[in-house]
């Protein structure tokens, strides 16, 4: 399992096709077997998690005419995780004349992902983003505009060309407004049926197929069965395996997790995002952190004091005592380099001693240049809601002092391995959004996640999807099927052992404990040593949860106690397989830092020879090692250069 | 009535709502909470209090986050009396304790409004708001092949107005803190937001007029200008989409009624 050579795994057909690459998307649809428009009713589809991905998918589903359910944790869909992405999304329209292309997104995506994304892929996440942004101005969703009534676009995170569209600082929440609305009028059409408050705790399988799921009622515990000819899932990514992140609370890697047991692998859990301007850490009752848009950074320099530990307030330290270390590092980039960069630089900074704020770890973004140049309501109308958020939170003014902000958690590029159907190594099974490891490579681009949710749901599965339906003879299976018996028991089982345990700690409390460990060892830099000492903390962690957790009330009954734990148990396995993962690549790209592994200059180096590949873990069994199967990454068009932003 | 800006902490007397589910009664649950970090949120109080009864075998005081940054609409508490609390522009989450003062005593409700059932504790049921949505808060658009985004341009104005609009959290707080629990300010707001974009024309009659007949039978009371709901609206959201939706509804069915 630990042999570097890539070879490939007979396992992981990616079903990318071939060809020129501009043609490969529209010559595999054409292959795709369609579902015929009078027997699309007769398929039920079961889609699991109503973000982007979910709530696009459920739609479009509907609109076509099969029979969908969308189950989610909250008490309304239109609550997901998606809902709170601020900056905007990527597409190439080329309404800039800036050169853009769908090309030149492709190219960026690939370069940005560090060569570690499968390029059939992202070249048809490019194609497909420019309808997106016509399908969201058709629902209606108010993206910013120009004077002339124009769309208006921003250049976000790194990108030389201004490509990202956005609806202030709530660009999430509008395009799941959106995909929402377009789900309630299914809803309204007899179409698509909502289940909310529904939590997914394991995948059935029949022959060998997802044939349904196990699924918790959280209103009153009970365990129901949903049978499906399809199951997507849609449920997001992992980034609270660190307790602290952007993510919303009940974010988690369960529903993943647990296809994981039942056969779908899980491809580089270790690239994880971790994102530049976030609000720091101010105390142990903390519970989330908060992202500062990355869109902040077009206008606002980053800097630290020249002095080591100088104490002074940010107004009395003079211009030439101030270090703009992204200015300084990389002249052409400055304070606009990728996420990773920036994210590296400022934990430098802090680790060697010029941290600023009460804890020390924190550096500063000011605007006061920004504001002086352009005026006071040209920042407040960019940027306004954001500034009033950051002062809600610190009781701090970013008008008058400048922000402190230091990198978190804030996106996972790793997820369920998908061939380019987005279908899992189960047949029938799909993952899609952050959920799958997809198209990001090992960093995934600012403004690109919100872009690859809605490609995955509008754009690509409503095709892929009839491939499984009508390719494969399905039998119809009902939930008295005895596998929905036997998946029922095992979930019933997990259950009751967690209930039985009746220690004297809250879930949270480990859930806290694993999150440092993984932050400290398994976070924004990693070394051998590091990850084999997090594999020892983890377990003791594991341990420590199953002699003395304590869930009070019933299991059949509403217990938000039992639903944490459940997650937490799932984060404290998945959690070991991330620090494995990271172990094994013995390379750094992306968002994946290893300390063995980089230039003269501190920069990721990545090692082509031994790792230009995806790792996907298949499961084994409780407490048997994984198996390590590995795709393997050409790069025929963007060619494989190391990356430079200096 | 901010803290102390050296305190560092305070105490608070906290009195929590209790109560099984819809049917069964409630009553008060007083916590004494000492050493609050002025720097938390008021959910992160909760959360220490939530693990202080758990660590005791108790059952914790059940109530609705996600997001945690004011966004998801979720969170959903009376804080003395006011939805939200009394900052204004500020959902729960986004309440922080530096906002309380040492020795305060602080009540926290759930929702109350007829269509917003209890289901325990502090979280109630606001699936009537989806029902709402789903009787027209959309444009028909299936997903395919619409024409480009910029086809039609949408003056800076409208647009900015739709988005102001558009804003909704749909956290309810307008029908908690309505003496009539009307969601008036729900429903002008998807209809104004919709009515500002070329988009939302085709529909626009029969929009309103299916939203507001699904907001009546949900049971929500009528808007009497009482204007409570903008005031603890945590996006800010105006009455001026009450006027909107009332212009709106008007309109269409007098003209269907010609
Ligand atoms: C603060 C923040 C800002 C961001 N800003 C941007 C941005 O500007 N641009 C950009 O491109 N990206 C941004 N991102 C990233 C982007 O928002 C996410 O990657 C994306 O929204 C994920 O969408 P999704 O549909 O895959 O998953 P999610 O939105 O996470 O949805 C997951 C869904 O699955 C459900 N679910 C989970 N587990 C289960 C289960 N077991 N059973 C049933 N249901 C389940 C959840 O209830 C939820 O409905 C941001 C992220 C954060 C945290
Ligand atoms: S928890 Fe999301 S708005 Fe408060």
């Amino acid at each position: 399992m630990n042999d570097t050579k890539t070879t490939a795994s007979p396992r992981l057909d990616s079903k990318a096709p071939g060809g020129p690459i501009a043609e490969r998307w529209d010559k595999h649809r054409f292959d795709l077997k369609l579902v015929a428009p009078a027997n699309r009713r007769r398929f039920k589809v079961l889609v699991v998690g109503t973000g982007l991905a979910g709530a696009s998918a459920s739609a479009s589903l509907a609109e076509l005419g099969y029979d969908v359910t969308a189950l989610c944790i909250h008490g309304s869909p239109r609550r997901a995780h998606s809902i709170a992405a601020q900056g905007g999304i990527n597409a190439a329209k080329n309404y800039q004349n800036d050169g853009d292309s769908v090309y030149r997104l492709f190219y960026d995506t690939v370069k940005g992902g560090d060569f570690r994304a499968r390029e059939s892929n992202v070249h048809r996440l490019a194609q497909v983003s420019v309808n997106i942004i016509d399908q969201c101005v058709a629902q209606g969703v108010p993206f910013a505009r120009d004077y002339g009534g124009m769309l208006d676009n921003r250049s976000f995170g790194g990108a030389q060309v201004s490509r990202t569209f956005y609806a202030r600082g709530q660009t999430g929440q509008q395009l799941l407004l959106g995909a929402y609305s377009a789900m309630m009028r299914q809803v309204q059409a007899g179409r698509l049926r909502v289940m909310p408050e529904r939590e997914l705790l394991d995948v059935v399988k029949v022959d060998g197929i997802a044939r349904g799921a196990m699924v918790r009622n959280l209103r009153t515990g009970e365990l129901e069965r949903f049978a499906a000819d399809a199951v997507l899932l849609c449920t997001g990514g992992y980034g609270n395996v660190f307790y602290l992140s952007t993510n919303a609370k009940k974010s988690n890697v369960t529903a993943s997790w647990r296809a994981t047991k039942r056969g779908a692998f899980f491809a580089n859990p270790c690239f994880t995002q971790i994102h530049p301007t976030c609000i720091p850490v101010s105390g142990d009752y903390q519970s989330k952190l908060t992202l500062m848009s990355e869109s902040l950074r077009n206008d606002g320099r980053v800097w630290v004091p020249k002095a080591a530990g100088d104490k002074r307030p940010a107004n009395q330290i003079p211009e030439d005592e101030r270090d703009y270390y992204l200015e300084r590092r990389y002249p052409s980039f400055g304070n606009l380099v990728p996420r990773d960069v920036a994210s590296r630089a400022a934990k430098e900074r802090c680790d060697a001693g010029f941290g600023v704020g009460p804890t020390g770890v924190a550096v500063y973004l000011d605007f006061l240049d920004a504001i002086a140049r352009h005026g006071r309501a040209t920042i407040e109308a960019k940027y306004g809601n954001l500034f009033q958020m950051y002062e809600r939170i610190t009781g701090d003014d970013p008008y008058t002092k400048p922000m402190r902000i230091y990198p978190a958690v804030h996106y996972t590029m790793g997820g369920l391995w998908v061939d380019y159907n987005l279908e899992t190594t189960v047949p029938g099974l799909f993952a899609l959004g952050e959920a799958n490891f997809s198209d990001h490579g090992a960093n995934r681009l600012g403004a690109s996640a919100l872009m690859q949710g809605l490609a995955d749901g509008y754009f690509v599965i409503p095709y892929t999807i009839a491939g499984h339906l009508a390719g494969r003879s399905l039998q119809p299976v009902s939930t008295s099927h005895e596998a929905f018996d036997a998946a029922e028991a095992d979930v019933r089982a997990s259950v009751d052992r967690l209930m039985g345990i009746r220690g004297s700690r809250p879930a949270d409390s480990f859930h806290r404990e694993l999150g440092k460990v993984m932050w400290d060892q398994v976070g924004m830099s990693r070394t051998k040593a590091g990850l084999e000492d997090a594999l020892v903390r983890i377990r003791g962690i594991r341990e420590a949860f199953w002699g003395d957790l304590m869930i009070p009330g019933d299991a059949r009954d509403l217990n938000m106690e039992l639903e944490t734990a459940g997650r937490v148990a799932d984060f404290l396995e998945f959690a070991e397989l991330f620090a494995n993962d990271a172990l094994t690549r013995e390379e750094s790209c992306g968002g994946h830092f290893r300390e063995e592994h980089q230039t003269a200059e501190g920069e990721a180096k990545r090692d082509d020879e031994n790792f230009c590949h995806a790792s996907a873990w298949e499961y084994n069994g409780a407490n048997k090692p994984f198996t390590e199967h590995r795709e393997p990454l050409e790069f025929e068009y963007v060619h494989l250069t190391q990356r430079s932003y200096k | 009535m901010s803290a102390n800006e050296h305190d560092e902490t305070i105490d608070l007397t906290l009195k929590v709502w209790r109560q099984r589910s819809g049917g069964a009664p409630g009553q008060f649950e007083t916590h004494e909470m000492k050493g609050v970090s002025v720097h938390s949120s008021f959910l992160e109080m909760m959360d220490v209090l939530n693990a202080t009864l758990v660590r005791a075998g108790k059952e914790p005081v059940v109530f609705d986050h996600d997001c945690r940054e004011g966004i998801c609409g979720s969170c959903s508490m009376v804080i003395n009396g006011q939805a939200h609390g009394a900052e204004p522009e500020t959902a729960t989450c986004q309440l922080h304790m530096r906002k309380f003062r040492s020795g305060e005593t602080v009540f926290v409700e759930p929702w109350r409004a007829d269509s917003f059932p209890v289901i325990r504790d502090l979280m109630v049921d606001r699936s009537a708001f989806d029902r709402v949505m789903s009787a027209g808060g959309y444009v028909s658009a299936n997903t395919g092949s619409p024409p480009d985004a910029n086809a039609t341009p949408i003056s800076r104005e409208d647009s900015d107005q739709a988005m102001d609009a558009a804003a909704c959290i749909g956290c309810g707080a307008c029908v908690a803190a309505c003496p009539n629990s009307s969601a008036m300010l729900f429903v002008g707001a998807k209809v104004s937001h919709l009515a500002r974009l070329p988009q939302g024309q085709p529909e626009r009659e029969r929009r309103v007029v299916a939203m507001v007949q699904a907001m009546d039978s949900e049971g929500f009371g009528n808007c009497t200008n009482h204007y409570e709901c903008s005031k603890a609206c945590p996006k800010g959201i105006g009455v001026d989409v009450i006027a909107q939706l009332n212009r709106d509804y008007i309109k269409a069915t007098v003209v269907r009624s010609n």
